[in-house]
């Protein structure tokens, strides 16, 4: 599936949060936004995902224009954001349709891909935090989005989950080959899952730099190279100047 | 020998069941206990003091005696009328007010228009004390069951109604993305999502709409009937009686909070996903 932008912009209330972003991304490709807070990251891709529909530009899916949600696309955000009053297996086939056992079927295929058989019947409420996020990726996968687009999805889990979990996406991704825009501010984590890093910086926020990953996968995490280019982002983000003018 | 083998496995679950089962039994019996050391602590010195003439029986009467007339009544057949038309006074107001507060309330809740049109004026009933009403109930639908229903169920309405547009205006939003995200309509997203998400509300606004309507009925029976838990109150006053009106309030106490606890199994059975805060 592709997915190209054209001129995106979106503003709130008269505020510009984020302006003239035009990229586009092969079938199959990993993309990763990256920015300070603030940049306008979470805006494009809930524009992308369609929840937001007041954009300004073009945002087309497989060469379809159009502002409403697209079926194609699944959404993981920062929160698990599971159905407290489902059960895991309830909450896996949330979004499917169609007969109640095949339905439970596919949605056990894909606990048992995301590590969690046997949790079918426990309530949300007896999930830790990683277990919780493995459920909401199940979710999102069930329903066999070509995009997939992720919020921040491992930022509020501890380092060994989130590892855990990044490894996880990249094994999904080897056998869906499903094209993934991730947004982050994990600049390790960028450098370890995508294929193209986008950065951009600003309020508005507007792409200052396109990063090229050429390394095959899988990476060494902290290798030299990763730490080459954790450098160029660092420069190209400017943080130094930026708290500048904000002490000014 | 196979049937032996089969027999084994149950018999050990059996056997891990009933010991879960008697320790929970053990701990209930336990919190009874201690719950009811200071009630019966209580009821022995007012029997003592009662039989030693410090409380003047044509005040107040000993528990006995009070205990003496709920079996009387029970005894000479009225007791079970008075319990069965106060019940099905506050059961079927009970029912209307909520059918009225569900409908209301999800229209206010779901339609803006709906809240601005009329949010306001229900709001504005809602400051007249509902006691307040009796007398217009009564001119307008005579003493009888009607009137007395109609008192009742707008008692209940009120917290019912409040309660079920609480819950849907405080639904979370990110679980509506989530429904969005997935293609659900508006219909779906009410049924699948709203619905469930508001439910914990709407059992709290049953709950005390429920105590209300306990209240109410007291109010609507001391206005005028002739049979009722309320009826009897009037009549323990009337025929200088104080233990006809004690064991009238006793039995008040014993059903209300029969009824509460009846909606509390099932509250606590629909909600048992919730999240709850163990009390220590």
């Amino acid at each position: 599936m592709s997915l190209e932008l054209r001129n995106v912009g979106r503003v709130f209330n008269g505020i510009p949060a984020v302006t003239d972003v035009s990229f586009s991304a092969k079938p199959g490709e990993i993309i990763g936004l990256l920015g300070t807070s603030g940049c306008g990251k979470s805006t494009l891709l809930r524009a992308i995902s369609g929840l937001d529909n007041e954009y300004d530009g073009e945002i087309s899916i497989n060469g379809k224009t159009s502002k409403m949600i697209h079926r194609e696309t699944g959404f993981i955000f920062q929160e698990p954001r599971l159905f407290p009053w489902l059960t895991v297996l309830g909450n896996v086939t949330f979004g499917l349709t169609g007969e109640k056992q095949e339905k439970e079927q596919l949605g056990k295929q894909y606990l048992e891909k995301v590590g969690l058989s046997g949790n079918e019947k426990l309530y949300p409420k007896q999930l830790s935090g990683g277990m919780a996020q493995r459920v909401a990726i199940a979710r999102a996968l069930v329903t066999s989005p070509e995009i997939l687009l992720l919020d921040e999805p491992f930022s509020a889990l501890d380092a060994f989950t989130k590892m855990q979990l990044q490894d996880l996406l990249l094994s999904i991704w080897k056998a869906y080959q499903t094209t993934i825009v991730l947004v982050t501010h994990d600049i390790d984590e960028a450098t370890y899952l995508c294929d193209r890093i986008i950065i951009l910086r600003g309020q508005p926020g507007e792409i200052t730099k396109e990063i090229k990953l050429e390394e095959k996968r899988p990476r060494a995490r902290g290798s030299k190279q990763l730490a080459e280019i954790k450098t160029e982002i660092l420069k190209s983000l400017d943080l130094n100047k930026a708290v500048d003018l904000t002490t000014v | 020998m196979e049937k032996i083998q089969g027999n084994v496995p149950s018999v050990l679950v059996h056997d891990k069941d009933s010991a879960k089962k008697r320790t929970k039994k053990k701990f209930n019996v336990e919190h009874l206990l201690l719950g009811s050391i200071i009630p019966a602590f209580l009821i022995i010195a007012w029997e003592i003091f009662s039989r030693l003439g410090v409380f003047p029986s044509y005040m107040l009467p000993s528990p006995s005696v009070v205990l003496g007339t709920i079996i009387g009544l029970g005894q000479d057949g009225t007791l079970a009328g008075h319990i069965g038309i106060t019940t099905y006074r506050v059961f079927a107001g009970f029912i209307l007010g909520t059918i009225a507060a569900v409908i209301l309330g999800s229209f206010v809740g779901f339609y803006q228009k709906a809240e601005r049109l009329l949010d306001p004026m229900i709001q504005a009933f809602r400051s007249i004390p509902s006691l307040a009403w009796v007398p217009l109930f009564i001119l307008w639908m005579g003493i009888g069951e009607t009137s007395k229903i109609t008192m009742i169920s707008v008692g209940v309405f009120f917290p019912v109604y409040l309660n079920i547009i609480s819950g849907i205006i405080g639904v979370d939003r990110k679980l509506i993305e989530v429904g969005s995200i997935n293609g659900l309509n508006a219909f779906q997203l009410v049924r699948r999502i709203i619905l469930p998400a508001s439910l914990p509300s709407f059992l709290t606004g049953l709950r005390s709409g429920l105590g209300l309507g306990w209240m109410f009925v007291v109010a609507a029976e001391l206005m005028g009937a002739s049979q009722g838990l309320g009826y009897l109150l009037v009549l323990g006053q009337n025929t200088l009686s104080p233990e006809t009106i004690l064991a009238s309030i006793i039995l008040f106490a014993a059903i209300g909070k029969l009824s509460d606890w009846l909606l509390k199994i099932i509250e606590t059975r629909a909600l048992h996903w919730q999240d709850r805060v163990a009390k220590l």
